[in-house]
């Protein structure tokens, strides 16, 4: 047993982490340590950054682009990233998609979209949750109907995280409505500027407009957009929720953020002296570190046994990782609103003041502290909700 | 990176699991804590026989050159088991003790009797005032003739009325809660002056007050130099945190599962209460408050010989805190899950939530520990801008 990185490790993680100080750029990495919002452009031309140096689609395999690097440097290539920190590269094409692509896509599909993934020439959206399927995902209502050499949706998706920039969609649509609920839906790319698509952004209740509602009106397909087999789509979109284990933490961010809250807590005072030094708010702060501490280490254990599995499974640990990562990141965007009191109060709405905070007496940085708290509720629900995570630690490691 | 036992680590789990899978069930344990030691001088007879109580000694003073990690396996082994012998008082805080610290006469005349199972130690540190400030000491260490006269009481030291020896921290000089002034002396528990009322612990274990009325101890029988034994007193108390760690490990491993199989076979309203999403849902947060303690355990045991001394006492804070948290909850969610029949003494599960109980107490609770991390800085720096 040895907790310590071989000296190729550590060697790797300086070079990484000399990379993310020289080439992320300033505007970017401010915006992530303030909680602003990124635009567009600033993941785009940081994916872009990433994809020249080849690290784009790390975790892919090497013939499609990726780098051939073991378990634990993905492991520190991720804890880098967040630890920077640095955007990640856009999930929904890099994480997603694309691993789903080069798993059960054809030649032309892998030919095609591949590079366009790793270069973010494409924007990715996702299209799997439904008004009437969220949990139960499976239940979804959205049709592609065949018709010639074209398909036919028509439904609605929701929840689709900026879609406002897609080029591209990967819809789950049901394609036989006859078979049992997982065994009628298919995978199918759908081109975003296609007629019969429409976008309608849904405000969030931390005022921002990340998700959208994406309808469907006879929206006509290419029947080569389909990926694998018809009707087993439900198969690739469980491999696509599985896929993502690594980082599912966030352990890096969440470290990150915790630099970030004790700078505030010396800076803000309460009872004439530095929050820092308040006996019950440094023990909230102290929670919140050591059960971090043990999720790192958690998530080295995933890391290192999934350096000896055998079968490409994912583990079921990887359920623990998301359960405690989002129970942790809450409480430190919570931590992060108490900190500045009530200065967490006053309201800016980001896309009027775009980022800058007038007000007379209130500190810049307490701004986006109270819409980041409400916007973190989120990361318990999406990619499978906690209570779903402790259905499938029930069952698959339980056994009950 | 590395979370894996090595072959012979593996050999050693399976050969403690092995004798305490036999000689262990709970129906000779109840034999033992019913016998007037408490605990089975046979079964530490074994111990001897398959090295463990020589486990963290070189060989020249009958060990066999194990490092935290084999303590650690043997430690989980102990609390799975609900093993009741003096194994932490007596290998790794008395005579961790004199194996890290002690001079080598002091080794040769303990560290091969206490490998052989012939001795059995005690580490008295706890006084009424004390609490868990491991400084805050009152017992007098007075020079007179070639060594010392000891005056005072000592509280809850574990395996203290049986202990062959007793480790004593006492104040050479200063004030009551200076770090400096203190002393470690190994006092024989038949010396003159040395009074025990021995009782048990409510996880049934036994310990012991201690008073100390003009205890004389030569000088050879000091460890260290006299005045400064506080940062071998912190050394010693991480070795016990990483111990406890390693068996807290055994026992909340041990609660999940005896609720998981609980949970599969007990039947009401005609089906098996795990069909329930709200106490499967239980279930698995007591798996994950395990596995966190577990993971916290594994870095005690890694950070427990670190030189740098606020690095290793930060981390052990932390891991108390942690495996004191997870240590409650999972003992506390266990007997719920129960029902009634896990508030009885009929089954292993309230023994184990008894021994989590204790665990998180020994050495400083986790409210305490989450303080001394706070003190400490914590792990993270504040960002500078």
């Amino acid at each position: 047993m040895d907790l310590n990185f071989t000296k190729e490790e550590l060697s790797f993680r300086d070079e990484v982490r000399d990379f993310f100080a020289k080439n992320v750029p300033a505007e970017t990495k401010k915006k992530l340590t303030e909680g602003r919002k990124l635009e567009k452009d600033d993941i785009v031309n940081w994916q872009r950054i990433l994809n020249k140096k080849g690290w784009a689609v790390y975790q892919w395999p090497k013939q499609y682009g990726g780098t051939g690097w073991t378990p634990v440097q993905k492991y520190i290539f991720l804890e880098e990233l967040q630890r920077a920190p640095a955007p990640d590269p856009l999930p929904f094409a890099v994480s997603m998609v694309g691993p789903v692509i080069y798993t059960f896509g054809n030649e032309e599909q892998k030919k095609h979209f591949l590079p366009r993934i790793a270069n973010l020439d494409d924007w990715w959206c996702q299209g799997f949750s439904e008004p009437g399927a969220g949990s139960d995902l499976a239940g979804l209502s959205t049709k592609a109907v065949r018709e010639g050499d074209h398909w036919i949706i028509n439904g609605q998706k929701t929840w689709t995280t900026l879609a406002q920039y897609a080029d591209w969609i990967f819809v789950l649509a049901r394609t036989d409505s006859k078979a049992k609920k997982q065994e009628g839906i298919s995978f199918i790319l759908c081109d975003m500027k296609t007629p019969g698509i429409t976008v309608r952004p849904i405000q969030l209740i931390d005022g921002g407009k990340e998700v959208n509602e994406v309808f469907f009106d006879n929206v006509k397909v290419p029947y080569e957009n389909l990926v694998g087999q018809e009707n087993r789509g439900w198969d690739y979109a469980k491999f696509l929720l599985g896929n993502e284990r690594t980082g599912i933490a966030r352990v890096g961010i969440s470290k990150e953020r915790i630099r970030r809250l004790k700078e505030l807590a010396s800076l803000e005072v309460s009872g004439g002296k530095p929050m820092m030094e308040d006996a019950r708010f440094r023990a909230k702060i102290s929670q919140v570190e050591i059960e971090l501490k043990a999720l790192e280490m958690t998530q080295m254990r995933v890391v290192a046994a999934e350096g000896t599995r055998r079968d490409n499974k994912p583990d079921p640990a990887s359920s623990i990782l998301k359960i405690k990562g989002s129970e942790i990141q809450q409480n430190i965007t919570d931590l992060l609103m108490e900190v500045v009191g009530p200065f967490a109060l006053p309201f800016t709405d980001e896309d009027e003041a775009a980022g800058s905070n007038e007000l007379p007496i209130a500190p810049d940085y307490a701004g986006p502290l109270a819409p980041i708290y409400f916007n973190y509720r989120k990361v318990s629900i999406y990619g499978g909700s906690n209570e779903i995570q402790k259905n499938i630690i029930a069952k698959a490691i339980l056994g009950l | 990176m590395d979370f894996e036992f090595s072959e012979e680590q593996q050999l050693l789990k399976d050969s403690i699991e092995g004798l305490l899978g036999d000689k262990y069930d709970f129906e000779s344990r109840k034999k033992f804590l019913a016998s007037s030691d408490g605990w089975s001088r046979e079964i530490w007879k074994q111990y001897a026989e398959l090295g463990l109580l020589g486990l963290p000694f070189s060989e020249e003073h009958g060990g066999i050159d194990g490092g935290p990690v084999e303590t650690m396996i043997v430690m989980s082994a102990i609390g799975n088991a609900l093993a009741l012998e003096p194994y932490l008082p007596t290998v790794v805080l008395a005579g961790g003790l004199i194996r890290r610290f002690g001079t080598e006469a002091q080794k040769n005349k303990y560290l091969p009797q206490i490998a052989e199972g012939k001795i059995t130690g005690a580490f008295a540190h706890t006084e009424r005032q004390s609490r868990y400030d491991l400084f805050d000491v009152k017992t007098t260490a007075k020079p007179s003739g070639n060594g010392f006269t000891l005056d005072g009481q000592k509280g809850v030291v574990l395996n203290g009325e049986q202990a062959d020896f007793i480790i004593v921290t006492a104040r050479v000089s200063g004030g009551q809660r200076d770090k400096d002034g203190l002393g470690l002396f190994i006092v024989d528990a038949k010396a003159n002056g040395v009074s025990r009322r021995g009782y048990r612990t409510v996880d049934g274990l036994t310990a012991a007050e201690i008073q100390l009325s003009g205890v004389k101890v030569d000088a050879d029988q000091v460890i260290g130099k006299p005045g400064t034994a506080y940062p071998l007193i912190e050394q010693i108390v991480d070795d016990g945190i990483a111990a406890l760690c390693g068996e807290a490990v055994g026992v909340l491993s041990a609660l999940t599962e005896a609720t998981t199989d609980y949970l599969r076979t007990r039947k009401q309203f005609g089906v098996n209460i795990g069909s329930f999403q709200v106490l499967q849902h239980r279930n698995v947060e007591m798996l994950i408050a395990a596995e966190q303690a577990k993971s916290m355990a594994m870095l005690a045991t890694m950070m427990v010989n670190e030189p740098d001394a606020v690095q290793r006492r930060k981390t052990m804070s932390a891991a108390k805190t942690q495996i004191g948290r997870s240590a409650q909850f999972v003992g506390e969610q266990a007997i719920q899950l129960h029902g009634g029949i896990g508030m009885t003494m009929e089954l292993k599960t309230g023994h184990w939530f008894k021994r989590a109980t204790a665990i998180d107490i020994q050495f400083g609770d986790a409210d305490y520990h989450l303080e001394q991390f706070g003190n400490m800085g914590g792990f993270e720096t504040a960002a500078q801008r």
